[in-house]
């Protein structure tokens, strides 16, 4: 088994594989005579930009089960997952329970609450002066729609 | 006129960095004993605490610790140089982010340069608990005036868990008190055969070391132990190395999982060593001159007929050429190869780096190229083009090209039966999440 390595959350020499650089005109198109500045690119979009605010501290994790479909997170999704940031009421977070990786929608208040986004299943309270072990922040989901090889 | 600011070093470790590493997606392990061994799974090479606690020690050959391992159920992990890689690279970037000058000392140490900073205690605070949020890997800070000072207060905030894992061993004071209780083999560069030469002249712990005469330890022992005990002193002597000195050589070599006892699965290997090898040789943009070839028998298996063996080459220039250094290796292995032994390990070596263009061509290489105007780079037409489209191929991640001596299935590949995945680097690697 192989697996296509496209970039990573950190531009670590190791990744020589170049950013796919899509330049953003910000001159009009004018009819007649051409902008002598028309062809000056203003810069180029890279997803990471979108995406990964903290390069170190952002991780990538896929996502099992149904347990998250009513935020719009199906299996399969790819989840960027930002360290960095302090979890929030609300927040959805990838938290370890149990020994396992979980990801759910966090509660701070009333209770401390991990949340699931589908009524099939249960929100999870947290004992009383139990710690919840918080991985990280989701901040994106990446889908892939099209699933031809071509 | 002012006095010069003086120095202050930090030198960041990063805790049981590799076992650290196995339990960042594993929540299941969080309190278990972990281990990591060495390259095809001979020895313990990283410990967690709780492995630690059982008694396991460093390098011990696994073998010897079956039972240990079945009895306490420790987590047995093949070094995954993927992930250590990775998440190592994240620690330093964060360090660059938060300290102007840092020099990257080895996978889980950086040495930081703070002079001229305040506080150095929270800023020592503030750099181990970015690393533990941000990564999930817990670090001890040491900071003092120079770096062999630097590495003994980072191996107290280590042992005194009241340190909170940060020392500021900047007052002479502190200093004093932690060389006394130090044995002098704790000193950076100072190894066992060093300390029972040392004990000899009455010098056991760290502080009557800093307090022996440096001319008299320079002329019983070298520059660089009068160096250490200067350091000890508080007088800076080792510098920060932000750049990493250019490499002098490259090694490709590996121990195999089983025996090779066939010339053509030898060739395969070198072969690919090679490949790899000139690969690493273009991404520095460096051409190599002399070509080693090396192999042996397992020496610790002496029931066995013992045979090894290395051939050096001077190519007539220097060269990144895959196909080149191939066709040198291949030569050399011719030479050096014998039936009948079962050989445990081979690899190639190049050295004599140049940068393309920088060596001048002898009289009688091809002409053709001092028409181009181009860098030499390699002894075929059309080289350095061929080169950059198998380099970029085989970075893509999509699949390898390789020249028809290397071959597909790696059956002498080092084992790793027990490796985790490439969490973080691989796709179809990733941490799964329910």
């Amino acid at each position: 088994m192989h697996a296509t390595l496209l970039g990573q959350a950190t531009s670590t020499p190791a990744v020589s594989k170049p950013k796919l650089a899509i330049p953003l005109f910000t001159e009009r198109v004018s009819a007649g005579f051409p902008s002598p500045a028309q062809d000056y690119i203003e810069q180029t979009l890279d997803l990471n930009e979108l995406c990964v605010k903290h390069p170190a501290a952002t991780f990538f994790v896929r996502v099992e089960g149904d347990s998250m479909q009513d935020a719009g997170i199906y299996a399969d999704d790819v989840l960027v997952v930002d360290r960095a940031l302090q979890a929030a009421h609300g927040d959805i977070v990838i938290a370890s329970l149990h020994g396992e990786l979980t990801v759910k929608q966090l509660e701070l208040k009333p209770h401390t609450r991990l949340v699931p986004r589908n009524k099939k299943y249960a929100p999870i309270t947290l004992q009383e002066g139990a710690e919840l072990d918080i991985f990280g922040v989701v901040t994106s989901v990446v889908r892939t729609i099209r699933h031809k090889s071509t | 006129m002012a006095r010069p600011m003086s120095a202050v070093f930090a030198l960041v470790d990063c805790n049981n960095f590799y076992a650290s590493c196995e339990k960042l997606f594993r929540p299941d392990l969080a309190e278990q004993p972990v281990v990591v061994l060495s390259n095809n799974d001979g020895c313990v090479v990283a410990r967690s605490p709780e492995a630690k606690a059982l008694g396991i020690k460093m390098a011990v050959p696994v073998f010897q610790i079956q039972d240990l391992i079945k009895r306490y159920g420790v987590h047995t992990f093949s070094s995954n140089y993927a992930l250590y890689g990775d998440i190592s690279s994240r620690v330093m970037r964060i360090l660059e982010q938060l300290s102007p000058r840092v020099e990257v000392y080895s996978i889980d140490e950086a040495f930081l340069d703070l002079t001229g900073m305040n506080e150095l205690e929270a800023f020592g605070m503030q750099v181990k608990q970015t690393i533990l949020q941000w990564v999930g890997i817990h670090v001890c800070v040491g900071m003092a005036p120079t770096k062999t000072l630097a590495k003994l207060a980072n191996h107290a905030a280590k042992a005194y868990p009241a340190t909170g894992g940060v020392v500021d061993l900047t007052a002479r004071t502190r200093q004093q008190k932690l060389l006394a209780l130090l044995p002098v083999g704790e000193v950076w560069g100072v190894g066992r055969r060093l300390s029972k030469r040392l004990a000899a002249l009455n010098i056991h712990t760290a502080l009557d070391l800093a307090q022996s005469d440096p001319s008299r330890i320079r002329r019983q022992f070298s520059v660089v132990l009068e160096r250490t005990v200067r350091e000890l002193n508080g007088e800076s002597c080792i510098a920060l190395e932000e750049a990493p000195a250019s490499k002098k050589q490259l090694v490709s070599s590996r121990s195999f999982g089983t025996p090779v006892t066939e010339f053509a699965k030898m060739h395969e290997a070198l072969a690919h060593y090679t490949a790899r090898a000139a690969e690493k040789l273009r991404h520095e943009g460096l051409e190599a001159k002399v070509l080693s070839v090396f192999l042996c028998t397992n020496r610790f298996q002496s029931e066995q007929p013992q045979y090894s063996n290395s051939a050096t080459v001077e190519l007539t220039q220097p060269t990144a050429d895959t196909r080149d250094l191939t066709q040198q290796a291949v030569a050399l292995l011719k030479r050096i190869w014998r039936n009948g032994y079962p050989y445990k390990k081979a690899g190639v070596m190049l050295a004599d780096f140049y940068t393309p263009g920088s060596y001048t061509p002898s009289l009688f290489a091809d002409t053709e190229l001092a028409e181009t105007n181009t860098p030499y780079f390699g002894s075929q037409p059309g080289s350095r083009r061929l080169m950059q489209v198998m380099d970029s191929i085989n970075q893509s991640g999509k699949g390898r090209v390789f020249l028809t001596g290397e071959h597909l299935k790696h059956s002498w590949n080092m084992k790793r039966e027990y490796l985790s995945p490439a969490y973080t680097t691989q796709w179809r690697q990733l941490p799964r999440v329910k």
